[in-house]
C-alpha cells in the first residue's frame, strides 16, 4: 500500500523552500554581497563621498601590524578554547558512556550552557570574574592571587577562553558521547582480553576510532570561535584591555563601527569569510570521505 | 596444567534477570567443550564469565589451579573469538595479530616471527598490510582466529565465531579450527547453535537450557542416551519423535512390553523402519507428506490416521504416495523413555 502522500504541481516545493531561501538570501549572501562591494571602495570622513579603489584597502589592513597582532590574537584564543573545550569534552563523555545508567540526567546538564545566547554567556563569567565584586575572583583574592581581568591582558583572555570553552563543551560533549557509543563493545573487549589497560586502550583503541569526530569537531570549534565569540567578548572585555582580546572578528566590529572605516571593515569581512570557506571546504573533504583511519 | 573448572557459578544482571543458575563443569587440559543451547539460555553469558568481561555473582571459576573470579581479562590468559571478529578497525593485519603481544611487552622480532607463523598457518600472509575493511568474511574471521592463537594463551574462547560466514564457508572454517586446535591442544570453549558445528566439534557436549546444563558429555552419548526430553528434542536432525502416552495408551501404536503409567516415549526418524513385521515398537501411519534429499529422504505422517506427526526416514528415493498406511517398527534398544512431569529420562 502506497503510504507516502505525493503532491502534484511544480510550485510546491519552491514555496516550501521559499521562507529558508529568502532567509539565506536576506541575511548570507545580501550581506555578503555587500561587504565584497564595500570593500572596494573609500568613504571620506563626512561620508558625502565613495571612491572605488580597487585593491586599496587590503593593502593598507595587510601593512597594518595591529591586524597581525589581531590575527595572533584570534590563533591563540581559537587554540586555547578549541583544545580546552574538545579535552574537557571528552573526558566528560568518556565518564558518561562509562556509567550510561546516568547519562540522561548528566546530559541534560550538560546541554544547558550551549542554550545560553554568547553575550550572556560573557556576562555571567564578567559576573564571577568582575575584579572587586565577583564572587570567583574575591576567592582567588583570598587565595592571595591579585586577579584583574580589566587591567591585565592576560587576565582578560584568561576569561574569555573559559566563558567561550564552557559554552562550546556542551556541543562536543554530545558529538564525542555518540562517537564513543558507536565504537563496538566487543572491540574494546578484545582490546581489554588482549591485555592493554583501560589507559592504553584509551589511547591505542578509542582515541584514533573517534578521529573522525575529533576532526569535524575542531573544524566546527575553530569557525564557532571565530565568528560566534563576538559576544562574550563585547559583553566581557570589548576587546581590551588595550586590545588584547581584540579578535579579528570582533576587530571588523570595531574598527567599522567605532572606527568609522567602513572600507578597512568591509575587507576584514571578506578576509573572515574566505577563511571559512577554506575551513568549510577541508572539512567536507575529509568528512565526506569518511576514511580517518 | 590449563583445565577449566565452574563450580556452581551463577550470573545475575542488575535488573534481576538470573541469566546462568548455578552451572559446574569440567574442561580437562585440551578439551574441547562446545557450548549449545537455545537463545537466551545463558551460553554467552557464561562464555563471557570465563573471559571475565563480565562478573561472576556467585560460585567459582577457575582457569588451571588459579581461581579467576576478581582476575582482570588481560590477566586471565586467554584469547577470545568475538562473532562480528572485533578486529581493531584502524589497524592493519599485521597490528591487529600484534598488538596483544605489544601490550606484553614480547620482542619485537619475537613478534615478528609469531605473527608470520600465524599468518602463515591460517593463510592470511597475502593480506597482512591491509586494513580490516579490506577483506572478506572469511578473511576476516582467519585474522580473529589468528589474532587468538599468536599470544599461545592457555583457553580459546569462541562466541559463535562461524555464525556471520555462508554455509559452505563455516563447514571449512569448522574443519579448520578442529585441526588448529587438535595441533595446539590448547583448551577451548566454543558457543554455538548450530548442532551440526557441536556434535562433529565437541569432545564435551554442553546442552544448556534457561541458564542451566541439561547433560553434559561426550556428544554421541548425548545422541544415544539423552537424559531429558529436552536434550533428546534438541540434538539430532530431524529431531526425535516424541510421543506424549497416556496409561491407557495411544491408538495405532503398540508396545511388546507396555510401559505402566503416563510417559514420554522418544524415537529417532532414522531408527524407525518400514516393515510388516512387529517390532519392540510398531507404529501405523498414514503419510501426510514426503521429502527426498538425495541420498535419504523423510516421510512425515500421522500417527493412527489423526494422531500426532511421525517422521521417519528411510534410504533412498522410493517414496510412498501421499495417503498410503504404512507401518514403522523400531528395536527396544532404540526406545527412550522420559517421565512426563519431570522430563528425566527412566530407562
Ligand atoms: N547485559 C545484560 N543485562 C541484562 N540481561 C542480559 C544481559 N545480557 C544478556 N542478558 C540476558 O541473559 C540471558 C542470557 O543471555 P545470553 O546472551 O547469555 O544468551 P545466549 O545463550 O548467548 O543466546 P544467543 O544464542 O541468542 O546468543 C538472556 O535472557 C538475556 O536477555
Ligand atoms: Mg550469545
Amino acid at each position: 500500500m502506497e503510504k507516502r502522500v505525493v503532491f502534484n504541481g511544480r510550485l510546491l516545493p519552491y514555496l516550501l523552500l521559499a521562507p529558508q531561501l529568502l532567509i539565506t538570501l536576506v541575511f548570507f549572501y545580501w550581506p555578503a554581497g555587500q561587504a565584497v562591494i564595500q570593500s572596494f571602495l573609500v568613504q571620506d570622513a563626512f561620508g558625502l563621498s565613495t571612491e572605488f579603489v580597487w585593491f586599496e584597502n587590503y593593502q593598507v589592513l595587510f601593512s597594518k601590524p595591529d591586524y597581525y597582532k589581531s590575527m595572533l590574537t584570534t590563533a591563540i584564543f581559537s587554540s586555547l578554547v578549541a583544545f580546552f573545550s574538545l579535552s574537557i569534552a571528552l573526558l566528560l563523555a568518556v565518564q558518561a558512556d562509562r556509567h550510561i545508567k546516568f547519562a540522561a540526567g548528566y546530559k541534560t546538564l550538560l546541554i544547558w550552557p550551549y542554550a545560553v545566547a554568547p553575550a550572556v554567556a560573557g556576562v555571567l563569567w564578567l559576573f564571577m570574574f568582575q575584579p572587586s565584586l565577583g564572587i570567583i575572583s574575591q576567592a582567588v583574592r583570598v587565595a592571595g592571587f591579585e586577579w584583574n581581568p580589566l587591567l591585565r591582558q592576560d587576565h582578560a583572555m584568561t576569561l574569555v577562553v573559559m566563558s567561550a570553552t564552557w559554552k562550546q563543551i556542551s556541543y562536543n560533549f554530545l558529538f564525542f558521547l555518540a562517537g564513543l557509543q558507536a565504537i563496538p563493545k566487543s572491540v574494546i573487549e578484545a582490546a581489554a582480553i588482549d591485555g592493554a589497560r583501560p589507559a592504553r586502550r584509551f589511547w591505542t583503541i578509542i582515541f584514533p576510532l573517534l578521529s573522525p569526530t575529533t576532526f569535524f569537531l575542531l573544524v566546527v570549534n575553530i569557525v564557532y570561535v571565530f565568528f560566534d565569540t563576538f559576544g562574550i567578548i563585547d559583553a566581557a572585555t570589548q576587546g581590551g584591555p588595550a586590545k588584547g582580546t581584540e579578535t579579528m572578528v570582533y576587530k571588523v566590529y570595531s574598527d567599522g563601527r567605532s572606527g568609522g572605516d567602513l572600507g578597512g571593515s568591509a575587507a576584514q569581512s571578506v578576509v573572515l569569510m574566505v577563511i571559512v570557506i577554506v575551513l568549510t571546504a577541508i572539512q567536507f573533504r575529509y568528512v565526506e570521505r569518511k576514511v580517518q583511519y | 596444567m590449563s583445565e577449566v573448572r565452574l563450580q556452581s557459578v551463577r550470573k545475575v544482571y542488575p535488573g534481576g534477570v538470573e541469566a546462568v543458575k548455578g552451572v559446574s563443569l569440567e574442561i580437562a587440559d585440551g578439551q574441547f567443550c562446545v557450548l549449545v543451547g537455545p537463545s537466551g539460555c545463558g551460553k554467552s553469558t557464561l562464555l563471557r564469565m570465563v573471559a571475565g568481561l563480565e562478573t561472576i555473582s556467585g560460585g567459582t571459576c577457575s582457569i588451571g589451579d588459579r581461581e579467576v573470579n576478581e582476575v582482570e581479562p588481560a590477566d586471565r590468559d586467554i584469547a577470545m573469538v568475538f562473532q562480528n571478529y572485533a578486529l581493531y578497525p584502524h589497524m592493519s593485519v599485521y597490528d591487529n595479530m600484534a598488538y596483544g603481544l605489544r601490550n606484553r611487552g614480547t620482542p619485537k622480532d619475537e613478534i615478528d616471527r609469531r605473527v608470520r607463523e600465524a599468518a602463515r598457518i591460517l593463510e592470511v600472509e597475502p593480506f597482512l598490510e591491509r586494513k580490516p575493511r579490506a577483506l572478506s568474511g572469511g578473511q576476516r574471521q582467519r585474522v580473529a582466529m589468528g589474532r587468538a592463537i599468536v599470544r599461545k594463551p592457555k583457553v580459546f574462547l569462541f562466541d559463535e565465531p562461524l555464525s556471520n560466514l555462508d554455509a559452505k564457508l563455516r563447514i571449512q572454517m569448522r574443519v579448520e579450527i578442529k585441526k588448529l586446535q587438535r595441533a595446539l591442544a590448547t583448551t577451548s570453549i566454543y558457543v554455538t547453535h548450530d548442532q551440526l558445528e557441536a556434535m562433529t566439534l565437541a569432545d564435551q557436549l554442553v546442552v544448556m537450557n534457561k541458564g542451566q546444563v541439561e547433560q553434559a558429555g561426550a556428544p554421541i552419548t548425548l545422541y544415544e542416551r539423552p537424559m531429558t526430553i529436552f536434550v533428546a528434542g534438541f540434538i539430532g536432525a530431524p529431531p526425535m519423535n516424541l510421543l506424549d502416552m497416556p496409561a491407557t495408551g495411544v491408538p495405532g501404536l503398540s508396545l511388546a512390553t507396555p510401559v505402566a503409567g503416563p510417559v514420554t516415549l522418544g524415537v529417532r526418524p532414522e531408527h524407525l523402519e518400514l516393515s510388516a513385521e512387529a517390532g519392540a515398537l510398531a507404529i501405523d501411519l498414514t503419510v501426510t507428506a514426503v521429502e527426498a534429499v538425495g541420498a535419504e529422504s523423510y516421510i512425515y505422517g500421522a500417527l493412527g490416521g489423526q494422531g500426532p506427526e511421525i517422521i521417519v526416514r528411510i534410504p533412498g528415493r522410493d517414496l510412498p504416495a501421499i495417503g498410503t498406511s504404512l507401518r514403522a517398527v523400531a528395536r527396544s534398544e532404540n526406545l527412550h523413555f522420559f517421565s512426563r512431569e519431570t522430563g528425566i529420562r527412566l530407562n
